[in-house]
């Protein structure tokens, strides 16, 4: 199983076919054209390693840093660990020291952040329970119910009042707008960084049921205090957490024969209360509110609110494996961490009763032990027989210790931040790191950003930006004012990544080719225009000011000055010529002589420069 | 594993085409010897699972009466007022399709019933997930089945509009690691900048992109401006629907009439996506007239006038609908019909062995229906989808395009010509 499986979650296998044929006809015909370009940058970049001195002890501290210049190692951090660089920030951290700056980054809780609460304040959202916003946005269709109209009445009445703050979406779109603007604001970037990292790993999907109600405490209770703890408390939060209980159905799961037991002894009950007091009580017991049978969650065809539940045959419950298998594959072991199906359905057998109350209400994580199979799992060869609710717990505390975990969350991170494919050797030195320190995901962190990889001239610039990662560094690097960030928003799912809307479980893809395709790229061209021609809804960009006062007079000055800002100086001489071109077209020169600002030139420039090839990498 | 060298171009598609340069990748098609037409396939979703019973009429069956008091669609009548439209003495249309019986009776339109997953989800979340990852029951499914065709087909130099979604988004069926195209409407599809530096701006990331030394970015920056400058001139030819077709108003006529628009183009159109929501009608259905109706009409009306717009080019192409399940065999309390099991599919094409319904009818009495309440799924969606697969697109890899579903020659319903 797991090996089929794997063909289809890796995009590699796609190719393999063809490497005999295509590719070597495409080696025949385009390889040695780009080799030749290639080595020529290359030996370019040895002849500039040469020239790197040794960076000061003050700047780097002890990291291996030995083949890029402070520049760059600045650059190079502030890609990675950040979303980018802000206007003067290279400086001020070469004034403060590298090292220190990471270490800071490190410890987020050290960092002051109350600029970006401030701005946090405009999202109520962000700070309420599941239960409030469930309250607060209702669901139209129980609303209207609640008010004794129709759905369309409902809805109406919302259009008339031009009020759609009460609309369930308005929750994900202000965790979005709040997603975003953390990313460009918070002094935390680290912080924000792994928390996009570690969501995506442990992925739920907004759209399905009322998962959207719950992601703001998924996010701020179950992810953000643990992004950079142990490993452990992350496993174990998310296990427990509404979201993921209900988007990968663990809550439904129940052992078949503890279920039929249950049903019996209801069975009985009913039977003896129509005994006692004549008349069927199914309807009376079926009628009450799911909330207030909290012991028993129902399947997920429940009844439309407003209908009579007649009809509705009632399906015995059974085991669900769907949480047992992606806890295995995509949140622990890896789907080449040597498990089989025997092992998901005896993982999955051990969480029976891991359920929740109320979830479209209130929802909380609670065991029930009526529907938990009791009998000892086997699983990785290892007997789970703690009893009850602690059959879980043993089952995670295994996976936690498990060589394939430490390898395969250790590979995800080197993906994130070093390359799509990192080094074999680097991946192995975390996994040791993981291993030792009892899954600490900051001393994986330091295992990573104090090796030579990190910082090798191969790594420099090696990631694609992810569509969320683009939209960030631009307006990081641009110091646009952001004031309403709906419209970054839709730029970013415009470009591929609708922020907290990723369906199947395995979260975004961390690789270039999941990014790269002529719409998205398209759209990232047209996402730069939009910013730097100032025409983007709730952000402030002012060219001129970015790129200097006197920028209409001298459009040379503007070009260095872009490339200086925007791109820390780095662009291939082929870039910066076909940059120059653009400046003297005829077309432009006459809008620049059109135009009495003169800050034409600056917004195509930032434009072109955003939209280039060099800042869709990291 | 065969690669297919098939032609964009035929006959008159390059004089179709033959403004300016043409692109690259056309060019080299070109020169590529002529194989079989090139096949097309246009997949249409209805999300929020469309009452299958109301739109293919089981007129012949007492219980479907029995069941539906106030939505049925009355037995096909001859004195003229509102009634199912017969298709073969058991079955019929619902009257808003009216536009689409003539293309049944001309064999060009089949329709499979009582078709659906396997899998027993009443999750609309699921099951179009199921519909769309072809895999039932298997949720970590990363790409769609379509995109693995079109991984598993690989063209040597394949147009950018190989595979198109008429979106904003990337849909589940079309993602995965072959390249596609999301597009909401193809009027947008250029670069964005203000009139008087758009030239400009154009042509310098045009350049940009043709000279990094990023081997993936250099690539698809070529590709992107190609299909820039295609569509462009597909837009120029200011676009008429042929044979006196009249799409209707709406986003999805006009998705419709764009993806003929494209076909016609000769762009190298290979799978196109598209979807229609709007059928979850739990409350008043209607029957013969109301909410279910009107859309139908919509759906019918569109789907006729590309079928007459593209005229001869439609025996190339094969549409398909699908939609995530059917609805209870019973109506409800509100005049409306809840989450159920089996729907029905139309496959519309030169191609395909119309006027005819397929599928095996398992019968809406309860003893037959599906957990005692639905329709019971008789053909796996994956057969109907399989077969366009095979046949229509000529792949035979159906174990890479649809895992662990084993598909059956034996059973094959017989839906396209080979």
């Amino acid at each position: 199983m797991p090996a089929r499986r794997r063909r289809h979650r890796q995009n590699d296998y796609a190719w393999t076919g063809f490497l005999a044929g295509v590719f070597l006809a495409a080696c025949l015909f385009v390889a040695p054209s780009l080799d030749a370009i290639g080595a020529q940058q290359h030996n370019k970049e040895k002849k500039k390693d040469k020239k790197a001195a040794q960076l000061s002890k003050a700047f780097r501290g002890k990291l291996p840093i030995t083949e890029l210049s402070e520049d760059e190692a600045t650059l190079h951090a502030l890609n990675r660990l950040a979303f980018g660089p802000r206007p003067g920030d290279v400086e001020r951290i070469k004034k403060l020291g590298l090292e220190k700056w990471i270490d800071a980054q490190l410890h987020p809780d050290s960092l002051d952040d109350r600029t970006l609460d401030t701005r946090l304040e405009d999202y109520p959202a962000l700070k309420l329970s599941t239960a409030e916003l469930v309250d607060r946005y209702p669901n139209p269709q129980q609303a209207a119910k609640r008010a004794g109209i129709t759905l369309e009445e409902y809805k109406r009445g919302m259009d008339a009042e031009a009020d759609k703050s009460k609309a369930p979406r308005e929750v994900v779109l202000e965790l979005s707008e709040a997603k975003i603007l953390r990313a460009i604001y918070s002094e935390r970037q680290l912080q924000e960084v792994m928390t996009d990292f570690w969501f995506n790993h442990f992925n739920v999907f907004a759209a399905k049921g009322p998962v959207k109600w719950m992601l703001p405490d998924y996010e701020r209770e179950v992810i953000r205090p643990h992004t950079l703890g142990k490993f452990r408390d992350l496993l174990y939060a998310t296990a427990k957490s509404p979201a993921m209980l209900f988007y990968l159905d663990n809550w439904l799961s129940a052992d078949p024969k503890a279920y039929a037991q249950h049903a019996k002894e209801i069975e009985q009950r009913r039977q003896r209360f129509n005994r006692l007091f004549g008349g069927d009580s199914r309807i009376m017991i079926m009628s009450r509110p799911n909330a207030n049978r909290p012991n028993f969650p129902r399947p997920q065809n429940r009844p439309q609110p407003g209908q009579p539940p007649q009809g509705q045959a009632k399906q015995p419950r059974g085991l669900n494996e769907n949480y047992g298998r992606e806890l295995m594959e995509l949140h622990t072991l890896g789907v080449d961490g040597g498990y089989t199906q025997n092992d998901v359905t005896q993982a999955a057998m051990a969480l029976t009763g891991w359920t929740m109350s109320a979830p479209r209400k209130d929802p909380e994580f609670h065991f029930d032990e009526k529907i938990h199979g009791a009998e000892p799992k086997r699983v990785l060869g290892h007997t789970i027989h703690a009893g009850g609710m602690k059959d879980g717990e043993e089952l995670l505390d295994l996976l936690v210790t498990q060589p394939s975990t430490a390898h395969f969350i250790s590979t995800k991170l080197a993906r994130k931040f070093v390359s799509d494919t990192p080094p074999v050797a680097l991946v192995e030195r975390m996994a040791r790191t993981f291993a030792d320190s009892d899954g600490n995901i900051r001393e994986v962190m330091k295992t990573m950003i104090y090796s030579p990889e990190f910082w090798s001239r191969e790594t420099y610039r090696a990631k694609i930006k992810t569509p969320f990662e683009l939209v960030a560094s631009a307006l990081r690097t641009t110091g646009a004012n952001v004031e309403r960030p709906r419209a970054l928003v839709m730029w970013s799912a415009r470009i591929g990544e609708p922020l907290y809307a990723c369906q199947p479980p395995t979260g975004y893809s961390d690789k270039a080719e999941a990014w790269v395709n002529s719409g998205a790229l398209l759209n990232r061209l047209n996402f730069g225009i939009v910013l730097a021609t100032g025409k983007m809804n709730g952000a402030q960009l002012d060219v001129s000011a970015l790129l200097g006062q006197n920028s209409g007079t001298d459009p040379d000055a503007v070009l260095t000055h872009a490339v200086e800002v925007l791109l820390g100086g780095q662009v291939s001489a082929e870039t910066r010529a076909v940059l120059q071109k653009q400046l003297n077209d005829p077309q432009v020169l006459q809008a620049m002589f059109d135009d009495p600002v003169k800050n034409v030139d600056a917004g195509m420039i930032t434009g072109l420069v955003l939209g280039s090839p060099e800042f869709q990498r990291r | 594993m065969t690669i297919s060298r098939r032609v964009f171009l035929k006959g008159g598609g390059v004089a179709m085409l033959g403004f300016g340069a043409m692109p690259s990748f056309l060019a080299r098609t070109v020169e590529a010897t002529a194989t079989p037409n090139k096949k097309i396939l246009v997949a249409l979703f209805q999300r929020g699972a469309m009452d299958g019973l109301n739109v293919v009429v089981p007129f012949g069956e007492p219980a479907y009466y029995r069941m539906r008091p106030s939505i049925a669609i009355p037995q096909p009548s001859r004195t003229g007022e509102l009634s199912a439209l017969d298709l073969d003495g058991f079955f019929g249309l619902h009257p808003s399709l009216q536009a689409l019986q003539p293309l049944f009776h001309d064999r060009q339109l089949a329709i499979v019933q009582a078709v659906g997953s396997p899998d027993n989800t009443r999750s609309h979340f699921d099951a179009q997930d199921y519909m769309e990852s072809g895999t039932p029951g298997v949720k970590s499914t990363e790409d769609g089945w379509l995109n693995r065709y079109l991984q598993q087909q690989k063209e040597e130099q394949s147009s950018p509009f190989r595979a198109i979604a008429m979106g904003q988004q990337m849909p589940r069926m079309l993602q995965g690691a072959a390249p596609a195209l999301a597009i909401p409407d193809i009027r947008q599809f250029q670069v964005m900048a203000p009139g008087q530096i758009s030239g400009a701006m154009s042509g310098g990331f045009e350049a940009l992109y043709a000279q990094t030394v990023d081997h993936a970015l250099r690539g698809t920056g070529q590709e992107t401006f190609e299909a820039i400058d295609m569509l462009k001139k597909i837009r120029q030819q200011n676009y008429q629907p042929a044979n006196g077709a009249q799409y209707p108003k709406g986003r999805f006529a006009q998705s419709l009439q764009q993806i003929a628009q494209m076909i016609k183009g000769n762009i190298g159109l290979e799978v196109a996506f598209l979807d229609l929501g709007g059928w979850d009608h739990h409350v008043n259905e209607g029957s013969v007239q109301g909410q279910l109706s009107n859309l139908l009409r919509e759906f019918g009306d569109s789907l006729a006038a590309f079928h007459k717009d593209l005229g001869e080019t439609m025996r190339d192409v094969t549409l398909v609908t699908m939609s995530e399940f059917g609805r209870t065999a019973a109506e409800n309390g509100n005049r409306g019909t809840d989450h159920g099991h089996a729907n029905c599919m139309f496959v519309l094409g030169g191609d395909v062995l119309g006027g005819k319904v397929y599928g095996k009818w398992p019968g809406l009495e309860r003893e037959h229906l599906y957990e005692g309440r639905d329709l019971n799924v008789t053909t796996d969606f994956r057969q109907v989808l399989g077969e366009l697969v095979q046949i229509h697109l000529g792949n035979n890899q159906l174990k890479y395009v649809f895992p662990g579903f084993t598909y059956d020659p034996h059973k094959a319903l017989g839906l396209v010509r080979a």
